[in-house]
């Protein structure tokens, strides 16, 4: 026989224990609806995973754990979620909380189970998986997930496990009862908790002396076990005593250790399980079963019936009472949990949940509301009831006086709220209540301590954040302030060195010098005009002479030329701008524009490197290539007759494009070098090229298209040659880029032929024309 | 040297006080330096009883402020997010009476409040991040800005800025985890706590006792 350790204070209320107990355990026909609060555990509420409307089967997954401490939900019975919504729950505040409201369909089809033989083959972490998948959590009231209690952090040695089948609160029964009609699982859920915690050295299983007829039931199964491997388990009875099945007491009770202030029980080395969990476990791992219903105490003179139901979980608690004659009229109060501990429920209608372990609807006789509260006359009688060694008037006193901090100097955290005090105050001071509303404050205005931290660290942050964008963007200001006054300075060195004439300097600012040379060029506004009117009259006649042809010529031919009788207009139209500006700035200033804006485009030209330039020059033609292909498919789809024009422009798009390409390499292979050389003397070529383009297209203005084809072949060959040389030099040299030498001159060779296969054509077409 | 004293005792005495002195003070200096405090003790305690809202009610652009100057001496119950419970843990502190909170400054709400952006009306103006003096609203130029509720501080100076006016300042609504249970009312006693068990009350004492002894 082991030794039994005592606990300081306690009472011995009325047990209440015999009217449950005549009936066996019942089961309750299925509601209408089962509502399924998200959290009925302590930790993180479940989440939902599956939809409204979706029908589920009996022990399917329908809100998965959400962290670590937290436990899934399952689907008490077959049926469909009919909402996900705030329903009331059991709860002393009457609030209501997220709920799955399922519809039973009445045929409680059960999802496949994975059962398991021999549990010992499965490693911890797989039983433990087990465990929490199935949802389970303390049955005994407080609802923390059991698998996290199985999963010690390897700092604790854990060297005991109990069984606590105590249950000394009055009137509930659940734990007995199941250990009366289920010890067997009782026992196999025990040793199967022992295996997980790998074999402590002792295993006891705490019945107070009450429940002789649950003792014998244990010891019966214990025997019947006998020789089983893993730790030796033992049957630990002692004297009844409220409250001996609180965690802390019952490990004090059995093994004479403290769990010391604001630690766990497996601190001191011990795990601490209720019956129903042991059973729930082994049930878990045994038949892959989730957690659906548990065993209820109905009890209460209210009621016809008084016995213990295995209810599913979310069944109302209004349809448990209708199935035990429910007498509303002679209930005072419906309570959830026992009369020590529970709580008065605002309404019916909440549902039963995991750790509902007893539903009380005692009759106002029973259970009558209670006397008005004297004051405290200061006897000492709670101090001497305190199973935790507590001061409860001492708490009582600066709970009135909401002195927090004295309250946590006297340890108000210790407090279990079992209620001895107050059932031992001969003022009926509801003294648990005063500490209750003291603890829930001391931890909101934590949570609020926490938050106000917080607060001011994003504050400071945000003050510093604000001070650094503020630097930086004075230190950009200064810079920028800087970089305008260097440029001022050397457009005024360049002024006064070049001294209105080009002098060629290479270190003039390339920008100015073309504008100096701009206005070196600029000619009297008289001639300007004159070359101006020239050329909007040119133009004039080169669009009629286009749409002269357009009329003329064939379908075939006809896009080509709308296409060039756009061109024409167009330019006449810049002509005649060109024309009315300088009319403009002629009379009104002495600059004339056109140098202006050509001194602006050669600006532009200049800030882009030729290769981004030729890259631009790609994306737009690859633009232009797209929409030709387009109308080409819409043409070919429409059986047009313009196909064979579309498709000679999208091939003459095709090869523009290589060229570009070509030219692109051309310039990436060679040019690096060059350019790494002199970037000055490169600007200054771009400026000569944007010349010479300048100076080509104002003679191609004038130019038949048959001399522009002959030009452009000419350019062509010029630059064939230059490319063949350049090919014929890198060969010499054994570059690398000689590959894109070649295909360069090749594409130049391509574009030759076309060129001059086109030049061919020309004479053709303008016969017609003409 | 003992002789010497003996001799001129007022001279002993003024070598011996001023020798004392010149350790006593090397030893204050030395001190002094060693452990010297950073900052203001008071105003880290003073800035640890705000409730760090940052909200600018006290006329102090954020908490600390406002604790340097009550270290300085303004008055304590300038805070209405605190409210009196603040004051009175500000007087503690200082020792001092508790006045009562200011009104000019603005009146202690009972509930929390969160702001709230009608996301569908924001025009992403970001005037209302540049107001937040805790960074808790999301948001770019052009782009849908939302509050981080968990970091809102209730403080109220996104609501102004608002060119749309489509910040709401919304109460906190309670739930199941931070509800907290009431302190009975003294006097009337309307007690939830089922310890009130059997015949124990209306029943005659010796009743009682025996209904103890049958549990026993």
């Amino acid at each position: 026989m082991r030794k039994i350790w005592g606990i300081p204070g306690g009472i011995h209320p009325p047990e209440n224990k015999d009217q449950s107990l005549q009936q066996p355990i019942a089961e309750i026909a299925l509601p209408e609806l089962l509502v399924l609060p998200l959290s009925q555990h302590m930790g993180t509420a479940a989440e939902p995973i599956v939809a409204v409307g979706e029908r589920v089967l009996t022990g399917q997954e329908i809100a998965a754990a959400k962290g670590l401490v937290s436990a899934p939900v399952h689907a008490s019975t077959s049926g469909e979620i009919v909402a996900i919504e705030e329903r009331a729950i059991a709860h002393p505040s009457g609030m209501t909380d997220l709920c799955m409201v399922l519809r039973p369909d009445g045929r409680d089809q059960w999802i496949e189970l994975h059962a398991c033989e021999d549990y010992t083959r499965l490693d911890h972490q797989q039983l433990v998986e087990k465990v929490r998948a199935a949802g389970i959590v303390g049955l005994g009231g407080a609802g923390f997930p059991t698998a996290v209690k199985l999963n010690p952090r390897a700092n604790y040695d854990i060297d005991t496990l109990i069984i606590n089948g105590t249950e000394c609160e009055p009137y509930i029964t659940a734990d007995d009862a199941l250990m009366q009609a289920h010890a067997d699982e009782v026992v196999a859920g025990t040793r199967l908790l022992a295996h997980m915690l790998d074999n402590p050295q002792q295993v006891l299983i705490g019945i107070e002396d009450n429940k002789p007829k649950a003792i014998a039931a244990m010891e019966a199964a214990l025997a019947a076990g006998e020789g089983h491997p893993g730790s030796a388990v033992e049957v630990c009875t002692f004297p009844t005593k409220y409250p001996s099945g609180g965690e802390k007491q019952l490990i004090q009770i059995l093994t004479g250790r403290e769990v010391p202030s604001e630690q766990i029980p497996a601190n001191i080395g011990v795990v601490c399980q209720n019956t129903g969990t042991a059973q729930a476990a082994w049930r878990a791992v045994r038949f892959g079963e989730p957690l659906i219903a548990r065993i209820t105490t109905v009890v209460g003179e209210a009621l016809q019936t008084q016995r213990n139901i295995r209810a599913r979980l979310g069944t109302p608690i209004a349809h448990v009472l209708a199935a035990h004659g429910f007498d509303a009229e002679r209930c005072s109060r419906l309570v959830m949990g026992g009369p020590m501990m529970g709580f008065t429920l605002p309404t019916a209608d909440v549902p039963i949940v995991k750790t509902t372990n007893c539903i009380l609807a005692p009759s106002r006789e029973e259970l009558p509301p209670p006397p008005p509260a004297q004051a405290c006359i200061r006897c000492g009688m709670c101090a001497e009831a305190c199973p935790a060694s507590l001061l409860p008037q001492q708490l009582f006193w600066y709970s009135q006086a909401q002195d927090y901090e004295k309250l946590q100097a006297y340890n108000l955290s210790d407090c279990i709220e079992c209620g001895a005090c107050a059932y031992v105050c001969p003022s009926n001071i509801p003294l648990v209540q005063y500490y209750r509303a003291s603890k829930s404050t001391i931890r909101r205005m934590e949570t609020e301590k926490e938050k106000s931290d917080r607060s001011r660290q994003r504050f400071e942050f945000h003050k510093q954040r604000i001070a650094r964008e503020e630097a930086e963007k004075e230190a950009k200001r200064a810079a920028r302030k800087k970089a305008a006054e260097q440029a001022k300075q050397k457009l005024a060195q360049a002024r006064a060195a070049g001294g209105g004439e080009r002098t060629g300097g290479s270190q003039a600012d390339p920008v100015s010098a073309a504008m100096a040379r701009a206005q070196t060029r600029q000619v009297a506004p008289q001639q300007q005009q004159a070359k101006l009117e020239r050329a909007v009259s040119s133009a004039e006649s080169r669009l009629q002479r286009a749409r002269q042809r357009c009329d003329e010529a064939g379908d075939e031919q006809r896009d080509k030329l709308q296409a060039r009788v756009k061109e024409a207009q167009a330019r006449l139209d810049d002509a005649r701008q060109k024309l009315a500006a300088h009319e403009g700035t002629g009379q009104a200033a002495d600059k004339p524009d056109p140098v202006a804006t050509a001194i602006a485009r050669a600006q532009a030209k200049m800030a882009l490197p030729p290769a981004e330039r030729l890259r631009n020059n790609i994306a737009s033609l690859q633009k232009r290539l797209a929409t030709a292909r387009q109308k080409l498919d819409q043409a070919r789809q429409a059986g047009s007759d313009t196909v064979e024009a579309l498709q000679t422009g999208v091939a003459k798009l095709e090869t523009k494009i290589a060229a570009t390409r070509a030219e692109l390499d051309d310039l990436q292979a060679g040019a690096v070098p060059e350019h790494a050389q002199a970037p000055s003397a490169d600007s200054e070529a771009a400026t000569a090229a944007i010349e010479k383009a300048k100076a080509r297209a104002a003679a191609r203005a004038d130019m038949s298209p048959e001399e522009k084809l002959r030009s452009q072949i000419e350019s062509l060959q010029d630059r064939l040659q230059k490319a063949r040389l350049r090919l014929e030099k890198a060969r010499a040299d054994n570059d690398d880029n000689t590959d894109a030498f070649r295909t360069a001159a090749e594409k130049l060779e391509a574009k030759l032929t076309q060129t001059q296969q086109q030049l061919q054509q020309q004479p053709v077409t303008t016969d017609t024309s003409h | 040297m003992l002789e010497f004293f003996i001799q001129y005792p007022i001279a002993g005495a003024i070598i011996a006080l001023s020798s004392l002195a010149l350790v006593f003070g090397a030893i204050l200096g030395f001190a002094a330096v060693r452990f010297k405090v950073e900052g203001d003790p008071i105003v880290d305690q003073l800035d640890a009883l705000l409730p760090q809202t940052q909200c600018g009610q006290c006329g102090h652009p954020g908490c600390r402020p406002y604790a340097r100057a009550i270290a300085d001496g303004e008055a304590i119950n300038k805070c209405p997010p605190g409210g009196q419970a603040t004051i009175n843990a500000i007087a503690n502190l200082l020792d001092v009476e508790a006045p009562a909170l200011d009104e000019e400054h603005g009146e202690e709400s009972e509930v929390k409040k969160v702001a709230f952006i009608r996301e569908d009306e924001c025009i992403g103006c970001t005037k209302c991040i540049q107001a937040c003096p805790v960074d808790a609203i999301l948001g770019t130029a052009k782009q849908m800005h939302t509050v981080i509720a968990d970091e809102c501080t209730g403080c109220d100076l996104c609501v102004e800025p608002c060119p749309v006016d489509c910040i709401d300042m919304l109460p906190v609504a309670s739930t199941v985890e931070d509800w907290k249970w009431d302190l009975p009312a003294a006097g009337t006693y309307k007690v939830e706590l089922i310890a009130t068990d059997g015949d124990r009350h209306g029943a005659p004492a010796p009743q009682q006792k025996s209904g103890r002894g049958e549990a026993a």
